[in-house]
């Protein structure tokens, strides 16, 4: 054994573990990108709405990753709690990832329409008013800041920079789009369920007008987790087998 | 003498001042810039303080370079940044801890949270997680991959103003991070909530210690590169890298804190994890076993106990800790073979880190005797006994049968912190403790009862902490699993967070129990910097004295 040559030079050390520390690496992750089978071929998936996005990137703000997960594992008791389980299609708009590492609240992956808008604006304002036990912060601020719309046309147009597939009349329609997800029934909300299937209008923090607040945002996101992906068509045993 | 230095190396002297107050302009300009045009207010006060912190650095320049020779003869050690880096440990160290305890507190007790964005758990948690591994434990880094490189090759630092930049640089990518997330500025990825500013700022910081460690070494006046320097070299160099690739991003603009992660979904769950374990594997690891491999040999006076062993550890351990990232996401939706390949090699890991536990224990051979008579031996050594318990309870919870029950639970947080607290935590206390009267030549500390204060209550603290986290993760692992005679889930979720309550309390009191000997600690330390007059020093060993000052030379 000749490990001289690693001890009295430093450059050869250092290329050394450099080589020896890549391997994993690349062995693990970069297969990831070109294997066909790594993420499912499903119906379904679509781009945030920009309000749901903007709800999303609350979520991020507020650390919500740090107590809830956002991925059901392919076991009975969570499946049977929380839905199917998830799959790799669902979180692929999703930059960065959400699946999270600690449950100390429940699983979220599925929550969208499990609740009603005003189950979780009372939720927000205080859980313990709606779950007596519950250990969950207040965010009763989010009702009362109005969420900061200048900024999100460049956020949409980042989000299509690293892979998001937002079409022209998406981004030029940001704004427009905004306002209409808090406003049913408006000829507004008929263009954005076309542009963004399945996303619900609502006025989610029950407060009338178009100028939706953070509680809004965050509703809307929390309303279309696990709600995209149609599983009357999706075939876990067909070509998506892994 | 500064009349005799030769006068290339004046020289070479302004050429450095030059550089180093080139870079203080163009910081000092973009940090304004920032301040002045971002709409962002918290990304205004982040570009202020990089603002005015690059205007400090510049003063310092041009107060005591330009021209000016350094005090000490370029033989000497370098020592000034390994202080502060020393001080910055022990004070970062003492914040992160209370706001762990804070945020255990809020589990217990939800009503602490406030009911404000800047005190909700979500936002202090990874204020805490930073603070403890980045900014405690990073410190303590510094300062001993600084000493120990100078040491072992019998050179001084690379560079004249580079060992400042990194120490004070880091600090200042601490602040910036640490107000941050109170502020709401995160990318949400977990251990790398930093935003793209500060990580792009950690990398100049980063690339600048690499090439100071690496300058150090080549000047080195030792033929062999001595083990420990292997294990920090690796440190420095994977956690570029992972830094590196995992924070890849696009800003939404230049004045914008917001950035979006290049991958998404499974490639970033597999990418940040990949970067989550080996944080764990070269930060908290490789790095902490460089210090195992000098702090230990040198406090007891007895060589390495195997050549043979720390080069069989050294490869396999950073071959194998770098595949393990999956295990984090056992029966999620990354491809079963990405998780089996993570599982084998996290069970394979178990044998190079019991390898280097068994290094690092058997270094005691013939001295066990000092584990009874020194405190600070016993930091080192019970630090050990600590990493070889997480590294197999480590493998043993990758096992996916085992991680199905612990996942998601507060087993993996007490797994954590035995990890953190056991081995990280106390092999830098044991570290300090050896490190400050060197420095500041002291002929040992203040008070080795203190110590022995510290080791105990820390203790105690520790074993609160983990007992908890066990029992509540099982326990709340097998509740969500149960299911009734009937065949239905037999508890709902709010229940088994009911469950929890007498578990977090015990938890947030073992914490509290931790930080107090910190505090002892930080008291001990000032103490002892000050130069107050030693209480016990009959009870010291001589190796608790500064080289300069022991009864007899060392080596």
């Amino acid at each position: 054994m000749n490990h001289g040559i690693f001890e009295k030079n430093s450059i050869i050390l250092l290329v050394g573990i450099l080589i020896v520390v890549s391997i994993g690496g690349l062995v693990q992750i970069a297969p990831l990108f070109w294997v066909d089978s790594t993420i499912e071929k499903v119906q379904g998936m679509r781009p945030y709405t920009p309000l749901e996005q903007a709800g999303r990137d609350i979520y991020l703000r507020e650390g919500c990753y740090n107590c809830h997960s956002q991925m059901i594992r392919t076991l009975r008791d969570e499946v049977e709690r929380y839905g199917h389980y998830s799959l790799a299609a669902e979180s692929m708009y999703d930059h960065p990832f959400q699946w999270g590492s600690k449950r100390t609240g429940p699983d979220l992956a599925r929550v969208g329409g499990k609740y009603s808008d005003q189950w979780h604006a009372d939720h927000m304002a205080n859980p313990r008013a709606v779950v007596p036990e519950s250990i969950m912060p207040s965010y009763s601020w989010l009702a009362k800041r109005k969420l900061d719309t200048s900024e999100l046309e460049a956020r949409t147009k980042t989000l299509r920079m690293v892979g998001v597939p937002y079409t022209d009349e998406m981004v030029a329609n940001v704004t427009a789009d905004i306002a209409a997800q808090i406003n049913p029934d408006s000829k507004a909300a008929r263009e954005l369920l076309k542009r963004y299937p399945k996303a619900k209008v609502a006025k989610f923090d029950g407060v009338p007008g178009t100028e939706p607040s953070e509680l809004d945002a965050m509703i809307a996101y929390l309303q279309i987790l696990g709600q995209m992906v149609d599983f009357a068509t999706f075939d876990a045993a067909g070509p998506n087998l892994r | 003498m500064p009349t005799s230095l030769p006068k290339h190396h004046v020289e070479r002297n302004t050429t450095s001042d030059m550089l180093a107050f080139v870079a203080g302009i163009l910081f000092a300009g973009y940090g304004l810039f920032v301040a002045f045009t971002s709409h962002d207010e918290a990304m205004a006060f982040h570009g202020f303080l990089l603002g005015a912190a690059s205007l400090a650095a510049i003063g310092a320049v041009l107060t005591v370079g330009f021209g000016r020779p350094d005090s000490a003869p370029p033989t000497d050690y370098m020592d000034g940044p390994i202080k502060v880096a020393t001080i910055a440990a022990m004070v970062w160290g003492i914040a992160g801890f209370t706001v762990g305890l804070i945020i255990a507190c809020q589990l217990a007790f939800p009503v602490l949270n406030l009911d404000m964005p800047w005190t909700s758990f979500g936002r202090l948690r990874p204020l805490h997680t930073s603070a403890v591994i980045f900014a405690f434990g990073g410190n303590v880094l510094l300062a001993t991959s600084f000493y120990v490189v100078q040491r072992t090759s019998h050179a001084r630092l690379a560079g004249r103003w580079s060992p400042w930049f990194v120490v004070w640089g880091y600090q200042l990518f601490i602040a910036i991070a640490g107000t941050g997330y109170v502020l709401g500025i995160t990318q949400g990825k977990e251990y790398a909530e930093p935003e793209w500013y500060a990580d792009l700022w950690l990398t100049i910081v980063w690339v600048t210690y690499l090439l100071v460690f690496l300058g150090t070494l080549a000047k080195r006046r030792e033929p062999h590169i001595y083990v420990a320097n292997w294990f920090f070299l690796a440190f420095i160099v994977t956690v570029a890298m992972l830094h590196l690739v995992n924070n890849a991003a696009i800003p939404v603009s230049i004045v914008s804190p917001k950035s979006y992660i290049l991958y998404s979904g499974v490639q970033d769950a597999m990418t940040q994890w990949w970067y989550g374990h080996n944080a764990v594997g070269f930060f908290l690891t490789a790095g902490f076993l460089g210090i195992m491999y000098y702090f230990i040999p040198k406090r007891v006076e007895r060589p390495v106990y195997s050549y043979r062993l720390s080069i069989v550890h050294f490869w396999t351990l950073i071959f194998l800790y770098i595949w393990a990232g999956p295990h984090h996401l056992h029966y999620t939706a990354l491809p079963d073979w990405a998780q089996t390949l993570g599982m084998t090699f996290s069970i394979m890991l178990w044998m190079p880190s019991w390898g280097g536990m068994i290094n690092g224990l058997m270094t005691l051979s013939g001295a066990w005797d000092k584990l009874r008579t020194d405190p600070v031996v016993r930091f080192l050594v019970v630090s050990v006994a600590f990493y070889g318990m997480s590294t197999f309870e480590g493998p043993l919870m990758s096992i996916k049968a085992v991680n199905s029950l612990s996942h998601y639970t507060d087993w993996t947080i007490g797994h954590v912190h035995s990890g953190a607290l056991g081995w990280v935590a106390m092999v830098s206390f044991g570290a300090i403790y050896c490190l400050v009267p060197w420095l500041w030549k002291r002929e040992g500390l203040y008070s080795m009862r203190l110590v022995e204060w510290h080791f105990w209550i820390s203790t105690i603290g520790i074993l609160l902490y983990i007992t908890a986290m066990w029992v509540s993760g099982i326990t709340q692992g097998l509740m969500w699993r149960a299911y009734d005679k009937l065949g239905f889930l037999q508890y709902s979720f709010i229940e088994t967070v009911e469950a929890m309550k007498p578990y977090y309390v015990i938890r947030a009191a073992g914490g509290a129990l931790f930080l107090i000997g910190a505090l002892i600690m930080a008291y001990n330390i000032w103490r002892t910097v000050r130069g107050d007059a030693i209480t016990d020093l009959a009870d010291q060993p001589r190796v608790a004295a500064s080289p300069a000052l022991r009864v007899s030379p060392a080596e």
